[in-house]
């Protein structure tokens, strides 16, 4: 379902050319597991941005679900991340004035879905993760993990096919960082498609595959057998 | 997203930032203010000149020696003297003449007037007929006098309440008193009421004399200054004027209108002039209103591009949710719609304020218009999409990512 062919990223900065990705090239099928690990620096977040339609590649191919990403519009791409992809940041990117609830609310605006319906779809996934006692709420009131889960809510809230993670647990402590990543289990259990970057060696044991990324490239794409 | 959910989270971003909402406001509250009362004040000092032209008498027309046709250069400079008190005589009395209730004449010019060791340079006018009636001229003390004292040739006058200041002192009764107007003596009979500020029905600065007095007494001429006609309604205004018009056109032996040595001005024709001339001012008082509002304008826009960079990864993170450029526009604009709408409304009750005020304290009449309201709000709500729309525009462009990335 993810094809990436020899995809390249190119930044500049004031004359300066970065290479992050250089040719990188692998392909993940539906309901796989896939830690992303390396250095930093490595490239890991861009291909994840580029896998989550939130950069387009300098050279290359990106082909989801059958589209080309990069040829898309960018309001076809706002509707790909909107329901085909949901993402999970580092450091949460939660509204700060917005209480759980709209939080995890926001995509399903952004989707037109009415508001009978998405606050019962937004309450069912908030129950599903432990937090029904704190959808009122503030992002600032909830703890680290409490934020994590409210972010994973609002990437499950569309149904998307596919999770991509990008260092979920980085920001918290290891007993929070442990029910993220058996929460991620669960849900490639149920038939999603997961992908994440990781430091964390517990989440990348726990996976199917693992990709290894050094300067841009793939320099080991292992897969285990369970 | 539905407009009323843009709506409420615009509402609460707003909330989030009160003082800064009020500060940006601020400009289209004094913009929207400014020019709700200037023109309410516009509206009012018209309706008030157009009421007070209208209260000497709607149905009065108003001839005056001289020519029409006024080329680049006028050929006579000095007096007219071609209206004489006859041909006020003959109108009133032509048979010819249907349309016409009465007819006043009046010979005006400056005079020195004194009492004892008082004496003060003012406009003396000779009038004839029931002119106080005609010219809705009141009298305060005393009385005015009628048309016999004309034909009588009675030394009386009728003097403005400024001219009694002048020579008898404040609070004086003049009445029964002797005056000198040139050389003669007359006696005062009557005072009439201070015609205010700006007023038109007769000035506090005047003396009235019989005509006939001062024609041949005070300044020895033989022609008037103006004739006054007073149709029998309003309905025949136009065809007394015609009557009128050709009636002294035969008498003074001129063949074409074009040659006609005198002027017939309708009340109808002064509110049109004078409208004119208070329309322009309020125009151009409004107008330089206006660029306050293009200022207050600019101050939405600028508030708005500090919210759009302060908001940036607000933006990336709502885009990599989904948010479509329409959306992120849309949610901009309406932001700053609102506050441009709320400023207008609150300028609006301010500039009402402030125009009730300066018209109770002028006594004009006050009318709110609501076409000025209804317009004003139509503007705000313009400025905010016109000065919203280039900030949120640039909200909408940006690549998520990058807006997620930016500090």
């Amino acid at each position: 379902m993810i094809r990436v062919k020899d995809v390249t990223k190119v930044y500049e900065n004031d004359g300066t050319v970065t290479e992050a990705l250089s040719g990188v090239t692998f392909n993940v099928d539906r309901g796989e597991f896939v830690a992303i690990v390396g250095p930093s620096g490595s490239g890991k977040s861009t291909l994840m941005h580029i896998l989550g339609a939130l950069d387009i590649p300098t050279s290359g191919e990106y082909i989801l679900n059958d589209s080309v990403v990069q040829n898309l519009s960018d309001d076809r791409l706002a509707e790909i991340r909107n329901n085909e992809i949901g993402f999970i940041f580092q450091s949460y990117n939660l509204l700060p004035r917005m209480s759980a609830l709209k939080n995890v609310i926001l995509p399903m605006m952004y989707a037109g879905i009415g508001k009978a319906e998405r606050t019962k779809r937004a309450m069912e996934v908030l129950k599903e993760l432990d937090l029904e006692d704190k959808i009122n709420n503030a992002p600032n009131q909830l703890s680290g993990g409490q934020r994590q889960r409210v972010a994973i809510a609002r990437a499950l809230t569309m149904n998307p096919s596919i999770l991509l993670a990008d260092e979920p647990t980085g920001n918290l402590p290891t007993l929070q960082s442990d029910e993220i990543i058996s929460l991620f289990e669960k849900l490639n259990k149920s038939g999603r498609t997961v992908l994440i970057i990781t430091h964390n060696d517990e989440i990348a044991a726990r996976a199917q595959r693992v990709i290894t990324l050094v300067d841009g490239k793939i320099v080991k794409d292992e897969r285990k057998r369970k | 997203m539905t407009f009323l959910e843009t709506l409420e989270e615009s509402v609460s971003v707003l909330k989030v930032n009160r003082m800064r909402t009020l500060l940006s406001i601020l400009g289209i509250v004094i913009g929207i203010g400014s020019v709700i009362a200037l023109m309410t004040l516009g509206e009012a000092t018209q309706r008030s000149i157009t009421d007070r032209i209208q209260s000497l008498g709607a149905n009065l027309l108003t001839i005056r020696p001289g020519s029409q046709q006024q080329g680049f250069l006028k050929m006579n400079s000095t007096e007219n003297t071609s209206l004489k008190f006859d041909d006020a005589l003959a109108i009133q009395e032509s048979p010819r003449i249907t349309t016409v209730s009465d007819v006043s004449a009046e010979y005006s010019s400056r005079s020195q007037v004194s009492f004892e060791r008082n004496n003060t340079n003012v406009q003396v006018t000779g009038v004839s007929g029931n002119y106080f009636e005609i010219r809705n001229i009141s009298i305060e003390i005393g009385s005015s006098f009628g048309p016999s004292a004309s034909d009588n040739y009675e030394k009386v006058a009728v003097l403005g309440p400024t001219v009694v200041e002048d020579l008898f002192g404040e609070n004086a009764n003049p009445i029964g008193q002797s005056v000198r107007i040139g050389s003669s003596t007359f006696k005062v009979v009557g005072v009439t009421k201070s015609s205010g500020t700006g007023g038109f029905s007769g000035s506090d600065e005047a003396v009235y004399v019989p005509l006939t007095v001062a024609q041949d007494i005070i300044f020895g001429k033989d022609y008037v200054s103006a004739v006054y006609v007073v149709a029998k309604d309003q309905t025949v205004i136009d065809a007394a004027l015609n009557q009128v018009g050709f009636f002294l056109l035969e008498r003074h032996s001129k063949e074409n209108v074009e040659d006609a040595d005198f002027s017939i001005t309708s009340q109808e024709q002064i509110i049109e002039t004078v409208s004119e001339v208070t329309g322009t001012f309020t125009t151009l008082l409004t107008g330089i209103a206006a660029i306050s509002l293009v200022v207050g304008g600019i101050g939405i826009m600028n508030i708005m591009l500090v919210t759009v960079t302060e908001r940036t990864r607000e933006i990336g993170l709502r885009k990599s949710l989904g948010a479509k450029r329409k959306a992120i526009v849309m949610q901009f604009l309406t932001e700053s719609i609102i506050l441009t709408i709320i400023g207008g409304l609150i300028g609006v009750l301010i500039g009402l304020g402030v125009s009730m005020i300066i018209t109770s304290k002028m006594s004009l009449p006050t009318t709110i218009s609501v076409g000025s309201i209804f317009l004003s709000v139509g503007v705000a709500t313009v400025i905010g999409i016109l000065f919203g729309w280039y900030p949120a525009r640039k909200a909408s462009k940006l690549q998520p990512i990058e807006a997620l990335r930016y500090e």
